[in-house]
């Protein structure tokens, strides 16, 4: 560096004389490369200011995250009871703040291995909800144990912490709910118990978070929505769907009619695996003596003899579950109500059939082929509101097809993300893609969570990485858990109910799981009675 | 021997006019192209390397992964490599500090090539506007600065000539 610095000094007192025209003419030949770089960079910002403000004018959607319901209360302390901890039940606990130690173990040393597995620390992250779990009940020892062990981890530490037990089992929900430790319940039993658990929590004035599909009938859905409306409890469904940003986007857009006139909805489920077929595996430990067979087929009409099959993958079969119409169906159609307010529809027609998970070879069964369809689709009909909701599922392919509103202007593609495309054909756009503002092939709306400005010129690469869920997967610049957010909505829709003497209602209330509920049993009755199934609004009834 | 040596040395001396053009030429295009690539992402404040990051595949993919998941360092990332292109994309351009230009811009392609190699089994979510094996466009573009490395011009055209004054 000295050399350099001295090098100049030397030269111009050794050359000065040399340093002429021609050495100033080379030395700065290159810089009017820059003049033209500025001028094309400025052009360039130009015309995409110009295209997004045109784009603006024409879809009024700001790219703000929508407002949540939030309140300051963060107390009383809620003491919760947890009902049913097979599957769902640890996610939903771990959303409300309990893991058990060996999970976090198994994170801990993931997160060794592999360092953007943020789990463990997302988890210690997750906002603290001011509960306790104080009661646990699951008809399986293996498993109440398990939710102890939850429970019991108060400091969301690995096997080595420290653990102070604050909850008790109870062998039955009646116990638990009679117990006087439990201000409210989380329910995730298999589908044929969320009725009667729900009511008697309701009767109780014990609030409840029940997971879906709400009801395995239609006449257990009546039941339930009265017992919930003479109650003061506060209800909340599991569709944490309806915690995404981009399903509150997408109705603010439908709201403003971007889209137009919308004929067809087109909502889908893709699953491959065993696991998402509901073939769970079966505990060794599952035996006469350490599962409750009389409890948990008490609500059958028609009894079994102990299975463990049937036990641990319930949902194969219609005794205890709902099918893909109370499992999957509801969260796409929850989904489309939350965006769309669609509610019941006039008729529903299904199809579909066992037509994968029947090979005993392939470990598809045991004992006993399922009697649940594993590909089905169905189609629901709002005559009213000139609209065709198509639902399609298979468990035996990932591909996945996205949610889809289709209007008569523009579509929306929906994930975690909000895109919004214009219609060649559009009416509303017509003068615009004619003088080229608008381009059919390219969106005049993205939304993407945590991204803090709309661009109609999102680039390729940050549209290819957002869709795979590479970016963006954070509200308010954190990851978070939907999960954990629509628990955290009926925790503080309970508090500011006890601040306001009255019932605040969260997102997904008994109103929205009746609708939901009505939805999918139409369609499992069509598929089940090989007919079309109509509900007759006036007389609040499936025929 | 001895001759070529010095003649190594002091390269910049033996072009022909057809020769210093067009390595001026391949030295302003590279600039731009850098100069451009910077200035877009500071410009775009929505910009972050961590796709791109998450996105690396190959024998270094775990570096980058692991890079990635810091958002600190994902975000001293973002500041290095923006004002990084720019900075080098202004030094080929002008000819100011053309050799130190040259290799930092042929440092950032080696990582980008590295963290993204076009191997027979890889696939990534960025979208590729050609077709590539193994040799790549930066590939290609860090082979060219490492000619323009050793057939230095920015001391011939650019602002070197005043800095780096040739001894007689």
């Amino acid at each position: 560096m000295d050399e350099n610095k001295t090098t100049p000094n030397k030269g111009k007192e050794d050359n000065s004389s040399k340093i002429g025209r021609r050495d100033v003419l080379k030395g700065l030949a290159t810089l009017p490369i820059l003049g033209a770089f500025a001028y094309g960079v400025y052009k360039k910002k130009n015309f995409d200011r110009i295209a997004n403000n045109t784009l603006r004018q024409a879809v009024d959607l700001s790219a703000e995250s929508p407002v949540v319901f939030q309140t300051q209360q963060k107390d009383p302390h809620i003491r919760v009871g947890i009902i049913g901890y097979g599957i769902r039940g640890p996610q939903l606990l771990k959303a409300a703040g309990f893991a058990m130690p060996s999970e976090l173990d198994k994170w801990k040393e993931s997160s060794l291995k592999n360092p953007s597995d943020h789990r463990l620390e997302d988890f210690r992250a997750q906002e603290d909800l001011n509960i306790s779990i104080t009661a646990v009940c699951d008809l399986f020892d293996v498993n109440a144990e398990r939710a102890l062990s939850a429970a019991a981890n108060i400091g969301r530490d690995g096997s080595d912490g420290n653990f102070v037990q604050t909850a008790k089992r109870y062998k039955t929900y009646q116990e638990l709910l009679s117990s006087g430790e439990v201000d409210a319940v989380i329910i995730a039993t298999p589908d044929h118990w969320h009725t009667d658990i729900s009511i008697a929590a309701a009767q109780k004035g014990i609030h409840v978070y029940v997971e879906k599909g709400m009801t395995r009938t239609v006449e257990e859905a009546f039941r339930l929505r009265e017992a919930v409306k003479n109650s003061k409890i506060v209800f909340q469904l599991g569709h944490q769907g309806r915690q995404t940003e981009s399903h509150m986007k997408a109705r603010e857009a439908m709201e403003k009619n971007i889209i137009g006139k919308v004929g067809l909805i087109e909502v889908c489920t893709n699953r491959n695996s065993p696991n998402g077929a509901w073939v769970y595996d079966i505990h060794p430990e599952g035996t006469p003596e350490t599962i409750d067979w009389n409890q948990f087929e008490f609500p059958c009409e028609t009894k079994h003899p102990f299975s463990p099959e049937r036990f641990f993958r319930w949902r194969c079969w219609w005794d205890y579950g709902t099918g893909l119409g109370g499992d999957l169906l509801t969260h796409e159609f929850d989904a489309i109500n939350q965006i769309m307010s669609l509610g019941i529809p006039y008729s529903a027609f299904s199809s579909g059939g066992v037509y994968f998970y029947k090979d005993k070879e392939a470990g598809h069964y045991v004992n006993e082929v399922r009697n649940v369809p594993d590909v089905w689709q169905v189609a629901l009909e709002y005559p009213t509101r000139d609209l065709t909701l198509l639902y399609s599922a298979s468990l035996a392919s990932n591909k996945d097809r996205g949610k889809m509103i289709m209007g008569h202007d523009g579509y929306m593609e929906l994930s975690d993300a909000l895109t919004i495309y214009a219609d060649r054909e559009s009416t509303r756009y017509k003068e615009k893609i004619e003088a080229k503002i608008i381009k059919p092939e390219l969106p005049i709306y993205t939304y993407i969570p945590g991204r803090s400005t709309v661009d109609a010129i999102t680039s390729p690469t940050e549209k290819y990485f957002a869709s795979r869920g590479l970016l963006y997967t954070y509200r308010g610049g954190k990851r978070v858990d939907t999960t954990h957010l629509h628990i955290k909505e009926w925790i503080d829709c309970i508090r500011e109910s006890i601040a306001q003497d009255k019932i605040i209602h969260p997102s997904c209330n008994i109103d929205q799981g009746f609708e939901e509920a009505i939805t999918a049993h139409m369609a499992t009755i069509s598929y089940l009675e090989n007919r079309k199934v109509f509900w007759d609004a006036d007389k609040e009834s499936v025929v | 021997m001895f001759k070529e040596k010095s003649a190594s040395l002091l390269p910049c001396r033996g072009y022909s006019n057809g020769q210093l053009s067009m390595l001026v030429i391949l030295r302003l295009a590279i600039g731009w192209h850098f100069l451009y690539e910077g200035i877009s992402k500071i410009l775009n404040p929505n910009w972050s390397s961590i796709g791109f990051l998450l996105d690396s595949k190959g024998l270094f993919s775990g570096m980058f992964h692991s890079l990635a998941a810091n958002p600190d360092v994902v975000h001293s990332i973002d500041f290095l490599n923006a004002w990084g292109l720019a900075a080098i994309g202004l030094g080929l351009i002008t000819g100011l500090l053309t050799q130190i230009a040259t290799i930092a811009g042929m440092v950032l392609l080696a990582f980008y090539y590295l963290s993204h190699p076009p191997l027979i089994t890889s696939e990534y979510a960025i979208p590729s506007e050609g077709s590539y094996l193994w040799v790549n466009k930066n590939l290609i573009e860090f082979f060219a600065l490492w000619v323009l490395f050793l057939f230095p011009s920015g001391n011939r055209i650019g602002l070197d000539r005043f800095i780096f004054n040739r001894k007689k």
